[in-house]
């Protein structure tokens, strides 16, 4: 977050204190010189407690792992993180056909992957232009829109089911080779209620993050003799880039792991179906019992993706978060 | 050409970028998020408020079917008086439980997170980074798999939880039968005073699990903008520990940690997937939140009326909470003020 700066902050007036060490530390990081150090003891003691931290952090995943390879099928329990005969057979199980249903795991990731990358490049490609307005423009209705966008952002996704299911499932089709199309029985509709929510969201996040940019880069150049567009296209967009493709993942996440729709709308058609609806059958509210050593293993393939790439963009889906989500 | 007379053309050119032209520009850069918000983002919540007002079924589903009865306020009605013929449901017990889960998950995040980046921030501590690094793990994982994964953590026959206390308890002699808790359904309170089944301090549990790291990387970024002097200049002035706290590390905390509890306020208020996976709201619905009731009335129940009518509570009620929080914080001040 606001690391660099605070390190110029804190280091100046310590070596100020200490003057006959002056020469050497100016350019050192705290970690070393400038900071107190602590007893053994208490150092035992911390440590002690930050083991036991990063334990209860790490068990429930050390545990779904421990679960994955576990070569018992059934309702057994591994007794250790790495179980006696390990065995990567329930990754093959579980990418051959995660549940009774005929799809296997690809196809299943294919429809999330075609559901999350469009859905969260229309929320921000369309909802960037609507941010700059909002963070730049004087309008008529500026207010009275903003307080519209902030009332749909408060509403979770599942109150908008009800609407949303009757009126895609109004729209139906019978279209010549493909046969009768519904909307709501369709990835589309699937995907258009996904951008009912992730559009206001993408546009109250960018607006936080535009309003950050100096107003000054622009004023130049305007003076430079840049229209409104050009300064948009020129100078805004490249410097929102973080921003853009912080909320584009943060879209890419809601679309891929996009369960009340999917669960509700994709009724019936099982080349549609996503991975949330195959979760769901394995572990929902009807399923009877569960393979949790499959399951385990579906949520691995399931998570590790998106998690992989959260975790390299973290910070700056954090601070951007911290911005744009809270500070409005 | 003069340079005054650049300058003054620039000046105008500047100036054409102000409020006369400017809504006109406005309103082009917000067309297309407008068109698509107005066809399914603002005319489903106008049409979810018409439909709460009719008796629609799913025998008014299908494409030209016959439109649903306009019944008036009587889904709201039936709402407010349990008379829905679901079991277990009762709406002020819902909203009471709602407000209390969101309530105590977030003091209980607040707390722990600020510890925990106190910790970590110890002057001298070692593998400060590796532990922030870990410590963020919660937070990419993709929250359905966690709320699925705690369930089987949870789990009476095959639970990590009732594993690990078996582990424990066998040093102690306790036989492993002793742990076969019914996490999830017990129907008896653990805790004989306070009317609170034991589902819910199970997903207490797996919520602090979640919630903690967040506040923690925000308080921490907090407490890094704390001067280090200010703490010397208390110490000479005589400050103990707890008046150090008191007076420099929460004086500082406060700015950042207050928006970011009612931000996690009203996440938690909303969370559906942990109780949805976990408890499924029970046992007897006494962990029912107002959204997994809501997903419920549509996808168990079907009555497509009702759960307009209870979307249109919820609409209320988040309002009411946002705008007592706004109150208090205003998080919604706009750029130029």
């Amino acid at each position: 977050m606001s690391q660099p700066m605070t390190e110029v902050a804190g280091d100046q007036p310590i070596a100020i204190n200490r003057p006959s060490r002056l020469k050497g530390l100016r350019r050192k990081r705290t970690s070393d010189s400038g900071e107190r150090r602590l007893s053994r003891r208490r150092q035992a003691v911390l440590q002690a407690l930050c083991v036991f931290i990063a334990f209860t952090v790490l068990f429930p995943i050390l545990w779904v792992f421990a679960l994955a390879i576990d070569p018992r099928e059934g309702l057994m329990r591994p007794d250790s993180l790495l179980p006696a005969g390990a065995t990567l057979d329930n990754f093959a199980a579980v990418l051959e056909r995660p549940t009774s249903n005929p799809i296997g795991f690809l196809d299943l990731a294919k429809n999330s992957l075609i559901l999350a990358t469009v859905s969260s490049v229309i929320s921000i490609g369309i909802g960037v232009t609507a941010a700059y307005a909002f963070s730049r423009l004087q309008f008529r209705g500026r207010q009275i829109l903003m307080l519209g966008i902030l009332a749909v952002l408060m509403l979770p996704p599942v109150v908008a089911i009800v609407p949303l299911f009757v009126q895609f499932n109004q729209i139906s089709l019978d279209l010549p080779i493909l046969g009768e199309f519904n909307l709501r029985q369709s990835l589309a509709g699937v995907g258009l209620a996904v951008i009912s929510g992730l559009l206001p969201f993408a546009i109250w996040n960018l607006k936080g993050y535009l309003d950050t940019i100096p107003k000054e880069l622009e004023e130049a150049a305007a003076v430079d003799g840049a229209t409104r567009n050009q300064a948009f296209r020129m100078v805004i967009l490249p410097l929102a880039i973080p921003a853009l493709a912080v909320t584009a993942f943060l879209g890419f996440v809601a679309g891929w792991t996009e369960y009340y729709y999917s669960v509700i709308f994709l009724t019936g058609d099982v080349p549609q179906y996503t991975l949330a609806i195959a979760l769901n059958t394995m572990v929902g509210q009807f399923a009877t019992q569960t393979p949790w050593a499959r399951f385990a293993a579906f949520a691995i393939l399931f998570a590790l993706p998106v998690s992989v790439v959260y975790l390299m963009l973290q910070r700056y889906i954090v601070s951007g978060l911290a911005i744009g989500g809270v500070k409005g | 050409m003069s340079v005054a007379a650049t300058a003054a053309r620039e000046v105008s050119r500047v100036r054409s970028w102000r409020p006369s032209r400017d809504s006109r520009t406005a309103y082009l850069y917000l067309l297309p998020a407008l068109l698509v918000m107005a066809a399914i983002t603002f005319y489903p919540l106008v049409f979810q408020t018409y439909i709460s007002f009719t008796d629609f079924r799913i025998q008014n589903l299908p494409p030209g079917s016959p439109g649903a009865e306009f019944i008036g306020v009587s889904n709201y009605q039936r709402i407010l008086d349990n008379r829905l013929g679901i079991p277990n449901f009762d709406f002020f017990r819902i909203v009471l439980f709602n407000l209390w889960w969101a309530l105590s998950n977030v003091v209980i995040h607040v707390i722990i997170g600020v510890g925990i980046a106190i910790l970590l921030n110890t002057q001298g501590l070692r593998f400060k980074s590796a532990y922030r690094a870990l410590f963020i793990l919660p937070v990419v994982i993709p929250p359905i798999i966690i709320a699925t994964v705690w369930a089987n953590m949870f789990h009476a026959d095959s639970g990590a939880i009732n594993e690990l206390l078996a582990i424990l308890g066998g040093l102690f002699k306790v036989p492993a039968e002793a742990f076969e808790i019914d996490w999830l359904r017990q129907v008896q309170d653990p805790i004989p005073f306070i009317p609170l089944p034991l589902a819910f301090f199970a997903l207490l549990a797996a919520n602090t699990w979640l919630g903690w790291p967040l506040n923690s990387v925000v308080a921490t970024g907090a407490l890094q903008s704390i001067p280090r002097e200010l703490y010397e200049a208390a110490e000479m002035d005589g400050a103990g520990a707890w008046q150090k706290f008191r007076n420099v590390t929460l004086i500082f905390l406060r700015p950042a940690m207050i928006p970011y509890a009612v931000y996690g306020f009203v996440i938690t208020f909303n969370l559906f997937y942990l109780t949805y996976f976990m408890s499924g709201g029970g046992p007897f619905g006494r962990t029912e939140l107002l959204v997994t009731q809501a997903f419920r009335l549509v996808n168990e129940n079907r009555l497509y009326g009702v759960a307009a009518a209870f979307g249109v509570f919820m609409f209320f009620i988040l309002l009411a909470i946002t705008v007592f929080f706004n109150r208090a914080t205003k998080a919604t001040a706009s750029y130029d003020t």
